[in-house]
């Protein structure tokens, strides 16, 4: 789960870390009184949405001459100026696709005399198995870039979940970030800080980029992103709290109250599979046959009838998808459960788009008669392979 | 011969008092008699465990994971524990210094995992999984909740990250007429116990197993690194015929597919690296996971 900047910063800010003054605003009238309540003569006046790449970000409604997602402001006047001109439009940035995304909260921030941009983030290195940091000179840009043209400017640095963040570590990021003086003391404070942080609440990434170094020579936080594990939220009620689902697609929170994993793709072909490495795999011989795959649907091990049903709502419910494919081959999963599902949801919602049908596995049999008795239009197939080149011709025959 | 399990392997089950537990523990019952030989239950310790079946097979409860190795010199252990209790159910089954642990949860918090593998790199005990669907040894032992009724005793080695994916090599291989010496599910979590070169290790060493499926997906190095492990053993003369898939060619970046571990994050994971070094190391990659088993038989013709 993904929160947004200012919520990053409170949550960092509660462990100590530095971080600028901020009010988050929702409309344009409350950015007044969020700049006056803090101190000035320079703001920041920044979108809020799930998406990096919000500076050089544009808005769709905007001239192409207009300033991006975050702007600085050097009167009370401007801040009100930009907020008016950010909230409601679409910020579309290398991150978000071309559809972009609303702008429905700004933050207000003090601004910063910047001296040096760093890159710190954590996150769990799976090759070892252990949270490790990892941090670059080169700050404020893109790190996928630096990684790519100057890989010796990254520096990895794995931690013992034993000791947790020692004084040698913390030297040694020191070291790698070239920090000296009071910028130096600060570091020494906020790794450990950032460390606990990241263990205690469960996340899956920190990314500060960039970490600053000031004009007074000391660190802030300039920009923050946060993940949680999504699997560790059941433990962290305040955590689930910022949950802002505004910046999910609306099929994915239907299916998230299901317990089905989905994930909204841009092709015309829906999928109900069993199981997520199948599911994926089935989106990749939809691909092979010349297709494009509307959705990644794990039904998982153990589905009932009812969340059968549910999942084939949420495809048919999107208006891109041109045909379906069920792709079952059952373990846990009863091939009779997955038919019984099928055909309830049909008579449910019809079915007014072509759909191929693939079972195997644990009660085949019975699942292709409960589907053969049916009645309903459906294709049958006897593998993947013809599962995958019957749905991609009846779309193309039905087009 | 096999590899990790055999007719041999005594194994006691942590949560086979819950739902899921019990039917996989029948499961593996009516598979050729696999011996499972006891569960774990803090709160039920001294009570019997009664299958649903016509045989009607009953299993002691003890305490911990300690007083039923004790009890019964159990070699390996399963859990079903739910997510939020699975990586101490681990870590009990690692000081009862049981050999082998299999662990089907899916998902348990990743900071749970870190945990579990510092603990795991001090001790003797192997972990397979999480989130995975566990090992089987064809006509001897099914630990985990792979159908056993697809299997067939032969010479194929299968190794993957995905549940369903190892069913369709296994199934594919079955009809191809190969059968299989052992199909083990190492699960889709990014931290986690047994690597793919871990069993790829096993599988070349084993007389038996004359060829490899090895499936992969997105996220991680793992599969580079296996590529790079079978680069170095084929220098050494170690080579055996192997046929391959990646899944998520289709994947976006940036977003979880499914699995914990299947994401492509930072430019890296992305399915074309992975089959490039795969192939590199002389894997024929499908690119149809329908065509597992045709690849392979493809491959041994020569």
């Amino acid at each position: 789960m993904n929160i947004h900047e200012y919520q990053a910063k409170q949550v960092l800010k509660a462990y100590g870390a530095p971080v600028a003054e901020g009010v988050a605003i929702f409309t344009a009238d409350e950015a007044e009184a969020a700049a006056k309540a803090l101190p000035g003569p320079l703001w920041v006046v920044k979108s809020q949405i799930h998406a990096g790449g919000r500076g050089k970000g544009k808005f769709k409604e905007l001239g192409p001459d207009a300033k991006g997602g975050v702007r600085l402001a050097f009167s009370l006047d401007e801040v009100k100026a930009h907020a008016a001109e950010m909230l409601g439009n679409t910020l579309v940035t290398k991150q978000t696709g071309p559809a972009g995304k609303v702008v429905n909260r700004l933050y207000i921030e003090d601004g910063a005399d910047i001296e040096r941009e760093l890159y710190l983030s954590i996150l769990v290195d799976r090759t070892c198995g252990r949270v490790a940091f990892v941090v670059s000179t080169e700050g404020g840009m893109d790190i996928e870039a630096v990684a790519e043209e100057t890989p010796e400017k990254i520096h990895n640095l794995p931690i013992d979940p034993s000791t947790g963040v020692t004084e040698a570590d913390a030297a040694k990021l020191c070291d790698a970030l070239e920090l000296t003086g009071a910028a130096r003391e600060d570091g020494m404070k906020l790794f450990p800080v950032l460390y606990t942080a990241f263990i205690e609440k469960d996340m899956s990434l920190l990314e500060v980029n960039p970490l600053i170094v000031m004009k007074d020579g000391r660190l802030r936080v300039l920009d923050a992103k946060v993940s949680f594990d999504g699997n560790a939220l059941f433990r962290h009620d305040d955590i689930m709290a910022l949950r802002d689902e505004t910046e999910e697609d609306a099929k994915e929170i239907e299916a998230s109250k299901h317990d089905l994993a989905y994930v909204a793709l841009d092709g015309d072909i829906g999928c109900m599979v069993n199981g997520a490495g199948l599911a994926m795999a089935t989106m990749d011989i939809i691909k092979l046959y010349g297709a494009e795959p509307a959705n990644f649907l794990d039904v998982g091990g153990g589905a009932s009838k009812e969340k059968v049903t549910a999942a084939f709502k949420i495809i048919t419910s999107d208006p891109n998808v041109k045909g379906i494919l069920v792709n079952i081959f059952g373990g846990i999963m009863r091939c009779d459960v997955i038919a019984e599902g099928v055909v309830a949801a049909v008579k449910d919602v019809g079915l007014q788009v072509p759909l191929v049908v693939r079972l195997e596995g644990t009660n085949v049999e019975l699942g292709k008669k409960i589907i053969n008795e049916s009645g309903l239009n459906v294709i049958a197939a006897d593998d993947l392979d013809d599962a995958a080149q019957k749905i991609v011709k009846a779309v193309k025959e039905a087009a | 011969m096999s590899i990790l399990v055999n007719k041999d392997t005594k194994v006691i089950v942590q949560g086979l008092t819950g739902k899921t537990g019990t039917f996989h523990t029948e499961q593996a019952l009516e598979y050729y008699g696999t011996k499972m030989v006891a569960g774990v239950h803090p709160k039920k310790g001294g009570e019997t465990w009664s299958s649903g079946m016509e045989s009607a097979a009953e299993l002691p409860i003890f305490a911990s994971v300690g007083e039923a190795r004790d009890a019964t010199g159990a070699d390996a252990s399963v859990i079903y524990v739910p997510p939020a209790g699975a990586g101490a159910a681990i870590i009990e089954a690692i000081d009862a210094e049981v050999p082998f642990i299999v662990c089907i949860t899916e998902g348990i918090p990743v900071a749970d995992m870190v945990k579990v593998k510092a603990r795991l790199e001090k001790s003797n005990s192997r972990l397979l999984g999480p989130n995975c669907p566990g090992i089987l040894t064809p006509e001897e032992c099914k630990i985990g909740i792979m159908p056993g009724s697809i299997f067939k005793k032969g010479s194929v080695g299968v190794v993957s990250r995905s549940g369903t994916l190892t069913y369709e090599a296994v199934f594919q291989t079955t009809n191809a007429g190969l059968g299989q010496t052992t199909a083990v599910g190492i699960g889709g979590d990014p931290v986690k116990g047994t690597e793919f070169i871990d069993v790829l290790e096993m599988f070349l060493a084993d007389d038996e197993t004359q060829s490899i499926i090895m499936i992969g997906e997105i996220g991680g190095s793992a599969e580079e690194e296996a590529a790079q492990f079978l680069k170095d053993e084929a220098k050494k003369g170690r080579k055996k015929p192997m046929a391959g898939f990646i899944a998520g060619r289709t994947a976006p970046p940036g977003r979880t597919m499914g699995h914990a571990g299947a994401v492509i994050s930072g430019g890296k994971g992305g399915a074309e690296d992975k089959i490039a070094a795969m192939e590199e190391a002389g894997i024929r990659v499908s690119p149809s996971p329908a065509k597992l088993g045709e690849t392979l038989l493809e491959v041994l013709k020569g």
